[in-house]
């Protein structure tokens, strides 16, 4: 690990000042700047610590939604009886990441600016990679990409987003607050992280100063029917080979209207737009159609030579979590 | 950087460079050399600690963030020779063999049993799921687990 300089912000302001300095970065949690640091991912000159910003940790409900501070622990959100009530799938995706220690550890914010877990980016002794080194070029395109992107992936870059809660964020149309010495905005989950296009290095749209202070869910009537479900290669501990998050509303056992996103297969959380179109008015019961809608969301799929098989796995899990779902009180 | 960490009740005073981890802190500096040193990145759980009463992974901390905060490492739960209860459930459910990811099991535990995660095996195994033991001496650990939850004390 290079060596760097450490300071802790005590107000946000504080913090966009430091953030300013070129060779700067923020810390929060720690669970992936370590590990950055460790391989060598990154080497700011300077470390600005947020970790202990005050009133960016609160979980609060309201009429118009869910706010959760950008340094509130995932262990904290998921345990929260408001989320748990009415924001299930959020409960259910921090759950399914990680390990406990981690997410006592690791913050909402952070969370989201997590960078992918393809091998050759996170490798010890550095492979090309165009997130790592811009211009290195894409180990896994000739190489290994069977854990990697069938959506939104490109010439220079097909990795996967890694975030469970992201995912269940994007079904719900969260927004993330974002603040600045400019001031604020807000932008929505689905547009917060970057396809690879020819610049994979770039991930998130946020701006160099920019800091992630907190995330809102809007007050929904799918949101309350809403699950969460996770495929990997262990029981527990691993990041999804392909995820789902669904939000359904639905009367007499009619699809009214039905919210999806995928993790695992893209580069960003990925919506199913087209699938949720075909599903609207479809009988919960009819596998066959639901089936047959679903597919219509794979339809721009562009497997590699050995994640053919997640486009199966997914349009699986996600008619299990709408059959799932109907099955909620 | 000079900072304070609080360490089973005492106060440390101790000069670091940023980067230095708590682990390292801990081992290192302070030799504290109960705290394990496995992966040294955040995926086997042999370094888990409290901090703040919460099980955290030392090696993804750097000790200056724990500035000012309090730690409990496995020499902190014993008291004098009366060993802490999950102590004595390692002990007499046998769970361990070489004993290298002990400490961070016995310190994620106390954790996993604190926040109530033991009503059942699946539910131990699930909130368990951060500490890797090479030995799989895992049925052993939940039942140690299961038994000191049960008996209470934790």
């Amino acid at each position: 690990m290079n060596s760097f300089s450490y300071q802790r912000a005590a107000t946000v302001d504080d913090a966009l000042a430091a953030g300013a300095d070129a060779g700067s970065a923020y810390i929060a949690g720690g669970t992936e700047m370590l590990n950055w640091l460790k391989e060598g991912i990154v080497s700011p000159a300077r470390l600005t610590d947020i970790d202990r910003l005050p009133d960016l940790r609160r979980v609060q409900l309201t009429s118009e939604g869910l706010y959760i501070g950008a340094l509130a622990r995932m262990s904290e959100v998921a345990v929260n009886p408001d989320v748990q009530q009415n924001y299930p799938v959020v409960s259910q995706a921090l759950l399914k990441s990680a390990s406990a220690q981690l997410r006592n550890m690791a913050s909402m914010g952070g969370n989201l600016m997590q960078r992918t877990r393809c091998p050759y980016f996170r490798a010890e002794t550095e492979l090309p990679c165009n997130k790592r080194r811009p211009g290195s070029g894409c180990s896994a395109l000739d190489g290994e990409d069977r854990a990697l992107a069938i959506f939104g992936g490109s010439e220079a870059c097909i990795a996967t987003h890694p975030s469970d809660v992201a995912v269940a964020l994007a079904a719900l149309d969260a927004v993330v607050l974002l603040q600045s010495r400019e001031g604020n905005r807000r932008v929505p989950l689905v547009d917060f992280h970057l396809l690879p296009g020819a610049t994979p290095e770039r991930e998130t749209v946020l701006r160099p100063s920019e800091l992630v202070v907190g995330i809102h869910i809007p007050t929904t009537p799918l949101a309350r029917r809403s699950l969460y479900l996770k495929l990997r290669e262990r029981a527990s501990y691993e990041f999804a080979l392909v995820s789902t998050a669904v939000a359904l509303d639905a009367n007499d056992g009619r699809i009214q209207e039905v919210k999806i996103a995928l993790g695992g297969v893209a580069p960003k959380p990925w919506r199913l737009a087209a699938a949720e179109r075909a599903l609207r008015g479809l009988d919960l019961e009819d596998l066959s159609a639901l089936r047959g809608a679903v597919d219509q969301g794979f339809a721009d799929a562009r497997p590699g030579k050995q994640n053919g098989f997640k486009i199966e796995l997914a349009a699986r899990l996600v008619v299990r979590g709408l059959q799932q779902a109907g099955a909620m009180a | 950087m000079q900072i304070n960490l609080k360490i089973n009740g005492v106060v440390h005073s101790v000069s670091v460079e940023p980067r230095v981890t708590l682990l390292d802190a801990l081992r290192e500096r302070i030799g504290l050399t109960g705290t394990k040193k496995g992966c040294d990145r955040g995926e086997c759980g042999a370094c888990t600690v409290h901090l703040d009463g919460k099980r955290v992974l030392s090696c993804t901390t750097l000790a200056v963030m724990a500035d000012g905060r309090e730690i409990t490492t496995i020499e902190g739960l014993a008291h004098g020779d009366a060993l802490h209860p999950l102590q004595e459930a390692f002990i007499e459910h046998d769970a361990f063999q070489c004993g290298f990811c002990t400490s961070g099991q016995i310190m994620s535990g106390v954790g996993c049993i604190r926040e109530g995660h033991t009503h059942s095996d699946a539910e131990v195994a699930e909130f368990m799921s951060g500490n890797l033991c090479r030995c799989a001496a895992y049925p052993q650990i939940r039942a140690a687990i299961l038994s000191a939850a049960k008996n209470g004390g934790v």
